[in-house]
């Protein structure tokens, strides 16, 4: 059997480049989070967590209005980078960052929260600058969370179906990403290369997992600073 | 130089009822500390001139510069303030090693002073030797040392210090005292530290400001103020009076005397000013001032019976609990010679207490 390998290599590509932008991202929104009050906090803090429970066709529907050769932030992209937005692989990671970016703003606030904030005090004290503590101190010790949620949201990514399908289409070659081809395949009645390409995605899922509950687990609070 | 007058209320709220901060004071160079029970705003008052807490009025002056003026509206980031902070935990940075902890506050000094400055510090409070180690590598005393030099490496204007020594053993203690005596020495600024512990207050304490719900009840030097406790709340934070009921039945202001009644009893005591007779007052009177006798062998004189309720042993004296709530310090050998008294007369002195 001719495997094509161009679909779980595009959503490889497409997992790492999303879950990058989505951990600079979320790292900033969780932040800002989780500062001092400031006014529509909540209902950012709503925004975030709302597409979990959206269904991923209205998400896509939503992105493709936005985004969409005709609105006005698909004119500035197609200005900027000569082509279109939608329909293309780089879609694919946009709809990739809508399942993994509100799992990292989620994750990264628990972690900035979870930590004890006398250390953020005392390096206030001694005239770090807000920038400085949360890359010197925050950051160092919350990244371990941080880093197993970064698991989870490039296996999440991995597995999106419909936003993809909503925005970058199904374009063999182009924009089909595997979880994409799989439908693909059971469709067209190829079932061997189905199966094939859910044990792989199933493999990947399960070793992203298995590392990152490995990773997890916060660093000692103010404990051991008291020893 | 540091000058402080604030006000922050925290409203009632669900399970928890309204409190009020209203505390002035000036301190100068030297260690002026902040006594109180849990809860009496101490913290809170170091908190809001270290400027994480922003109080609703007032103002804080530090030397020459306003670190908070309510009516301004001026209120620096900690960053700004130059306040050293010893954090009752330490806080150091535990994915840093001693080095990087102190280096971490250096960050300001230019490069090349940076480097002789963090080694001077390590010199100074002995670290240099566990300089490469994180600190759940190394022993509390010197977490304590790398947390205080971490504080001062900064130069700061005013050294606050949240219950240094809670949870630290006897020897702790004292290094973290004589460290602390080293620093009021060698940095002349104020010192302000938070603390319940009343040995402390003597231990180190150029001045005492004693809190109680959020306001200082009474400022002065330790020694004055539990010689002169200004009232019976005062007293009873200090946890060493006993306070016992009486009833004034005579006042004699030129033979400085005065009879007073306690139980059944009739007692002599010194002159009461500002009393008159049949005043209900509490008699405020430190176990070491009473004397419990046996009476086979002294005659008591100015003394009431009563029965031993507890022995509390202390490392150098007993502590003896009596009926009617009275509190007796008396050295160890004398309660050894005494021990089998069935009977107990305690004398009570006739100057050096006071009423309220």
């Amino acid at each position: 059997m001719q495997i094509d390998w161009f679909p779980l290599r595009l959503s490889l590509r497409v997992a790492a480049i999303s879950t990058l932008i989505s951990l600079v991202f979320g790292l900033w929104l969780a932040w800002l989070l989780t500062q001092r009050d400031f006014r529509g906090r909540n209902v950012l803090d709503a925004g975030v967590t709302l597409p979990f429970v959206l269904p991923p066709t209205v998400l896509g529907y939503y992105l493709l209005v936005l985004l969409g050769r005709n609105s006005p932030l698909g004119q500035m992209y197609e200005w900027l980078f000569g082509q279109p937005l939608v329909f293309t692989w780089q879609a694919a990671v946009v709809a990739a960052i809508v399942h993994s970016a509100p799992l990292l703003v989620l994750s990264a606030r628990a972690a900035f929260e979870s930590i004890d904030h006398t250390y953020e005090r005392a390096a206030r004290t001694l005239g770090a600058s807000e920038w400085r503590v949360f890359r010197s101190v925050t950051l160092p010790l919350a990244w371990r969370p941080i880093l197993a949620a970064t698991a989870v949201a490039f296996a999440r990514s991995l597995g999106d179906f419909g936003v993809t399908i909503m925005i970058a289409g199904n374009i063999p070659g182009r924009t089909q990403t595997v979880a994409v081809a799989i439908y693909d395949a059971v469709e067209a009645g190829n079932g061997a290369l189905a199966r094939t390409l859910v044990v792989i995605v199933s493999a990947v899922a399960l070793l992203i997992l298995s590392l990152a509950n490995r990773t997890a687990g916060v660093y000692p609070k103010s404990r051991q600073a008291a020893g | 130089m540091i000058s402080v007058r604030i006000r922050k209320r925290y409203p009632p709220a669900r399970e928890s009822a309204g409190f009020v901060l209203d505390v002035e004071f000036q301190s100068t160079a030297g260690i002026t500390v902040l006594f109180g029970p849990s809860g009496s705003g101490k913290t809170l008052t170091l908190d809001s001139i270290a400027g994480f807490v922003r109080p609703d009025e007032g103002r804080i002056l530090l030397e020459d510069s306003i670190l908070f003026d309510g009516a301004a509206k001026i209120h620096l980031p900690p960053q700004a303030r130059r306040c050293g902070y010893v954090f009752q935990n330490y806080a150091l940075f535990p994915h840093m090693t001693i080095r990087e902890n102190l280096a971490f506050a250096a960050d300001r000094i230019p490069r090349l002073e940076r480097h002789r400055r963090v080694n001077e510090m390590l010199e100074r409070f002995r670290l240099t030797e566990f300089a490469g180690r994180r600190p759940h590598e190394v022993s509390g005393g010197q977490k304590q040392r790398c947390s205080i030099a971490r504080a001062l490496i900064v130069e700061p204007r005013v050294l606050l210090l949240d219950e240094p020594a809670t949870g630290l053993d006897a020897p702790l203690r004292q290094e973290l005292y004589s460290i602390l005596r080293q620093v009021r020495q060698e940095f002349k600024i104020p010192i302000l530290m938070v603390t319940h512990d009343l040995d402390e207050c003597f231990a180190l304490g150029d001045e005492m400001l004693i809190l109680r719900m959020g306001k200082i009840v009474q400022s002065g030097s330790p020694a004055r103020v539990v010689e002169q406790p200004v009232n019976a709340d005062v007293a009873k934070l200090l946890g060493i009076y006993n306070l016992l009921p009486i009833e004034i039945r005579a006042l004699d202001p030129g033979r400085n005397s005065s009879r007073y009644r306690y139980g059944d009893y009739e007692l002599a005591g010194p002159y009461f000013p500002g009393r008159l007779l049949g005043d209900r007052v509490l008699l405020c009177v430190r176990p070491d001032q009473l004397h419990a006798v046996a009476p086979e062998d002294v005659r008591p004189m100015n003394a009431i019976p009563a029965r031993l309720v507890r022995v509390e042993e202390r490392h150098s004296s007993v502590r003896l609990e009596f009926s009617g709530n009275i509190t007796v310090d008396m050295p160890r050998e004398e309660f050894e010679r005494q021990k089998h008294t069935k009977e107990w007369m305690i004398q009570f002195p006739i100057s050096g207490v006071r009423v309220f």
